[in-house]
């Protein structure tokens, strides 16, 4: 498989590689794909107080253009607010890596594993912002 | 003195994927070169010395070829390869015996020529059963037993499988056939040469060669094809009859001469480089596995030849893994390399999860592999799984205690 220089300095030099610490409240996690599939990506993003992402990590099980895509999105999701990170398409992933069209479901997969780690943060915030249960009032904050 | 090495550039990669082709051996072009040059003239030229000389050495090769496999000259046709010779040897006995037989069997781990040439006679009317192997790649002979019929008229088992280097228990195959009245066929491309075959002990009718696997040049095989007791064939190619009428068009001179030393080399020295390779593959399997943790040999160990590896290395990718050693040429069974993604069906059918299959590496070792080559094969092998291992999410769970195996996948 030829690829191009952009993907293979992703492959070479991946950015990010690590994990997060995923019981932290601040910590969103996605796990996607399959390992019957030959596609695994775990991706973690840490959202600071001022609702930007400010750390992002990734391992993955996957060929050279599965671990470029993971790497690529943990780069551009840093500094941007989760509503503006789950705005971030396959297509502009593909097109960025110049991956050829039988690879551009990895791709999907990456825009899956941000998508997934930004609902689980969200949910963990969901919790955390739970009206405790005495029936007392608590204001839903603005997100 | 490494005689490949005159040859290969220093900047080209090492050289493992021998399974896949092997380079013609500098005995074996020497060999071909004044048929390419001075000898030209056509084999089937009858009235003067061009076509006598090309003659001379198109039958002598034929010799060569047939002695490697305990064969007499007359039953061994040239084809262009043996995936020509899989075609016509199934095809050819299909056909002929429709009348009277029209059952097939064959394997699951067969080359894709084989298969795809059964999936063609199904269509054609005739009915083809595609025995299971068991974990260690080999055919269950009961099974075998059990499937072949008064209808069947040809059975069809690859001696060694191109991804995993097992060897079939061919004479069993054979008495089992020759029992029912069925032709036995064997698809012996990465066999012959490398262990010792004999078609009258093996009770083998039809057996496929090819040229390039076995130090020889590419585009030339051979198809073995009994006479006592005949083995009759539709031919594919008609024209002029040559080849016995089983195979018209011109002979390509050069190549079955090429054909026919390459041949002769392999059975001169086929103890001795079993012997080598063997230590060379255990001391490769031995560098890694001190290394690597959960590694799996794939296939049978003991039932292989000795120049073949078929690897997983759990909780690494194969293509990622292939990316990585940049210095080696190897080749792998994980979807991702394959056009149509699908995993390798070889391994599929060993029984080898399909995770597993993903983390594969097929591993060739040859006659011009060197000990200081495997050093470094098993050295870069380490640093690249142990790099990738580092970034892997399953490996993370390994380590961590999670089974793999309880966990929801929601995947695509």
């Amino acid at each position: 498989m030829t690829y191009s220089p952009k993907l293979i300095d992703h492959y070479e030099n991946p950015r990010n590689i690590g994990s997060l610490d995923k019981n932290d409240v601040d910590v969103g996690t996605g796990l996607v794909g399959a390992p019957a599939c030959g596609d695994v990506m775990k991706l973690q993003i840490k959202v600071g107080a001022d609702g930007l992402i400010e750390d992002a990590k990734f391992k993955t099980f996957g060929c050279g253009s599965a671990i470029a895509s993971s790497s690529l999105v943990t780069e551009w999701v840093k500094g941007k607010t989760i509503d503006e990170a789950e705005t971030i398409k396959n297509t502009d992933i593909a097109k960025h890596l110049a991956l050829p069209p039988v690879k551009i479901h990895c791709s999907v997969l990456a825009e899956d594993a941000i998508k997934a780690a930004i609902a689980d943060y969200r949910a963990k915030t969901a919790k955390k912002e739970e009206p405790v249960s005495e029936g007392e009032q608590v204001a839903a904050p603005a997100k | 003195m490494n005689a490949f090495t005159q040859i290969r550039r220093n900047d080209q990669p090492i050289y493992l994927d021998y399974q896949a082709t092997t380079p013609v051996d500098p005995r074996v072009l020497e060999a071909m070169m004044p048929y390419f040059t001075y000898k030209f003239g056509n084999a089937h030229s009858r009235s003067h010395s061009y076509g006598w000389e090309a003659e001379e050495g198109v039958e002598q090769a034929r010799a060569q070829v047939a002695k490697l496999i305990g064969a007499d000259e007359k039953e061994i046709i040239y084809t262009s390869g043996a995936t020509e010779s899989n075609n016509l040897a199934i095809k050819g006995v299909a056909e002929f015996y429709k009348d009277r037989r029209n059952h097939i069997v064959t394997t699951v781990t067969e080359h894709k020529c084989v298969l795809d040439t059964c999936r063609h006679l199904e269509q054609q009317g005739f009915t083809v059963t595609y025995l299971p192997v068991q974990k260690n790649g080999l055919v269950d002979l009961e099974q075998l037993r059990a499937a072949v019929t008064d209808k069947t008229v040809v059975v069809s088992v690859m001696a060694v499988n191109n991804e995993i280097g097992v060897i079939q228990p061919l004479a069993e195959i054979g008495k089992i056939c020759r029992a029912k009245g069925a032709f036995f066929h064997t698809d012996a491309a990465q066999a012959a040469g490398k262990i010792p075959l004999d078609v009258e002990a093996m009770n083998i009718d039809l057996m496929s060669i090819s040229g390039h696997k076995i130090y020889g040049p590419k585009g030339i095989g051979a198809l073995y094809v009994r006479r006592r007791p005949r083995v009759r064939l539709v031919a594919m190619i008609n024209g002029g009859g040559q080849e016995r009428g089983f195979r018209s068009g011109t002979l390509p001179t050069p190549l079955c001469v090429g054909l026919g030393e390459a041949a002769e080399i392999c059975m001169k020295e086929m103890d001795a480089e079993a012997k080598r390779l063997t230590k060379l593959r255990d001391r490769m399997l031995k560098g890694l596995e001190a290394k690597l943790p959960e590694i799996y040999v794939n296939g049978d160990l003991d039932q292989r030849i000795p120049g073949n590896l078929n690897i997983s290395f759990a909780y690494v990718e194969g293509e990622s893994l292939m990316m990585g050693i940049k210095g080696l040429s190897v080749s792998s069974g994980s979807a991702c390399t394959s056009a149509s993604l699908e995993p390798s069906y070889v391994l599929r059918a060993l029984g080898v999860d399909e995770e597993l299959a993903h983390t594969s590496l097929r591993i060739g070792l040859g006659r011009f592999t060197t000990e200081q080559e495997v050093d470094t094969a098993v050295d870069e092998l380490v640093s690249h799984v142990t790099k990738l291992r580092a970034m892997s999410p399953l490996w993370e769970m390994a380590q961590e205690g999670i089974d793999i195996k309880s966990i929801e996948w929601a995947a695509h």
